[in-house]
């Protein structure tokens, strides 16, 4: 296979990996299944969108794809966390159906503790770089 | 000084940016590789520089494929459920014990965790993860952990012995 | 060259499919999920774009967008936690 070959084959299996996650943003019933569908599928797409990129090119512009690679399989998983967490604690409930909720309790207890979760934190970054 | 050790590594990643080995943009390289050690050259040194041995490349490029697989994985699975026309779930919030030393461990485990089958990190309190899974199964923690975390952390804990 | 136009259209459809839930997503952070995932979509795009003109600096734009859409969904889930972004 040419080089333009592996690249339309790896960007139709990417293109096609961000449809089905985009469909799952659509179907699925609550925020929290949503979040896994959408970040994993369009993370992974995007990733082989930008590596048949990186085979067509070649050269800088293959290096710029790989760093975005990283960039993007870096940053996608915080930031779905950053917003599930968000979520749970701005108080969106998760859909009727779901069997287990380990977590309610947890939230529960920090939202009657005395010190806030920022003092925790500092003092974490504190202890790290001392 | 600490903070200047990670400066080669912010240099190889700007000349790979700008892919050219003209004087002016070394320079500009250089400049800006110094300012980004000035600003956060204290967390690089103490957090990636200690990655760089032998040992923990090797399993890191052991990680990495395994890592993939598991990736395109969840996707054919999260694909399943999403074209199903009663989209087959059961999701639930699970908490697991995790046995990683360090923090650095933990976050890259909740970050893998993210991008495999089925689960979502939400939450890291010290050495317990909370973690949305679509698919709910097994009733224990021990069930939970043998099913999502078990196979990361027995590669990560080579890697942050 | 056609194939591109095949995944650009795919990625059309993508970016609209974020945009129903965006108007749709009955809570605020349903929301903030479907932007995140579309700053996604739109590095995807910039990468076909790059490669139907040849031009690589339209990367460049790709990874500032990478960046800058995850910077926009910490301080969305900041902003919906109730919280400063330094906090």
């Amino acid at each position: 296979m040419s080089s333009e070959a592996w690249a339309e084959t790896l960007i139709l299996i990417g293109v096609l990996f961000d449809l089905l996650g985009t469909i799952g943003l659509v179907r699925l019933p609550d925020v929290y299944n949503r979040l896994q569908a959408g970040t994993k599928c369009v993370t992974l797409g995007t990733c082989f969108i930008l590596a048949g990129a990186a085979v067509w090119a070649g050269g800088a512009l293959a290096m710029k794809a790989v760093i975005c690679m990283a960039f993007v399989l870096l940053t996608s998983p915080v930031g779905a966390h950053a917003l599930a967490r968000s979520a749970y604690r701005s108080g969106v409930a998760a859909w009727e159906g779901t069997v287990v909720d380990d977590y309610r309790g947890h939230v529960e207890r920090l939202m009657h503790a005395p010190t806030p979760m920022k003092d925790e934190a500092t003092a974490l970054a504190q202890t790290e770089i001392a | 000084m600490k903070r200047f050790a990670a400066f080669p590594l912010f240099l190889l990643v700007w000349m790979g940016l700008t892919w050219s080995l003209h004087w002016q943009d070394l320079l500009a390289g250089v400049l800006v590789s110094l300012v980004v050690c000035l600003l956060v050259g204290r967390f690089v040194a103490l957090s990636v520089l200690p990655m760089l041995s032998p040992r923990r490349i090797f399993w890191t490029l052991v990680y990495l494929p395994f890592f993939f697989y598991h990736c395109v994985r969840a996707n054919l699975d999260v694909a399943y459920r999403v074209l199903h026309p009663d989209t087959p779930i059961r999701p639930g919030f699970i908490r697991v014990e995790t046995t990683l030393p360090s923090r650095a461990a933990r976050v890259i485990l909740a970050s893998s965790i993210t991008l495999t089958p089925g689960t979502l990190a939400v939450d890291l309190v010290d050495s317990s993860l909370y973690i949305h899974w679509i698919n709910v199964r097994g009733k224990t923690h021990a069930d939970y952990h043998r099913a999502v975390v078990a196979p990361f952390e027995r590669i990560l804990k080579e890697i942050f012995r | 060259m056609n194939w591109v136009y095949l995944a650009a259209a795919g990625l059309f459809v993508g970016a609209f499919l974020c945009l129903f839930r965006i108007g749709r997503g009955p809570s605020a952070p349903d929301r903030a999920v479907a932007i995140d995932i579309l700053g996604t979509l739109v590095v995807g795009f910039c990468c076909l774009l790059a490669i139907r003109t040849g031009q690589d600096f339209l990367m460049n734009i790709a990874i500032a967008w990478a960046l800058m859409s995850f910077l926009g969904a910490i301080a969305l889930a900041k902003y919906l936690e109730g919280k400063a972004f330094d906090e």
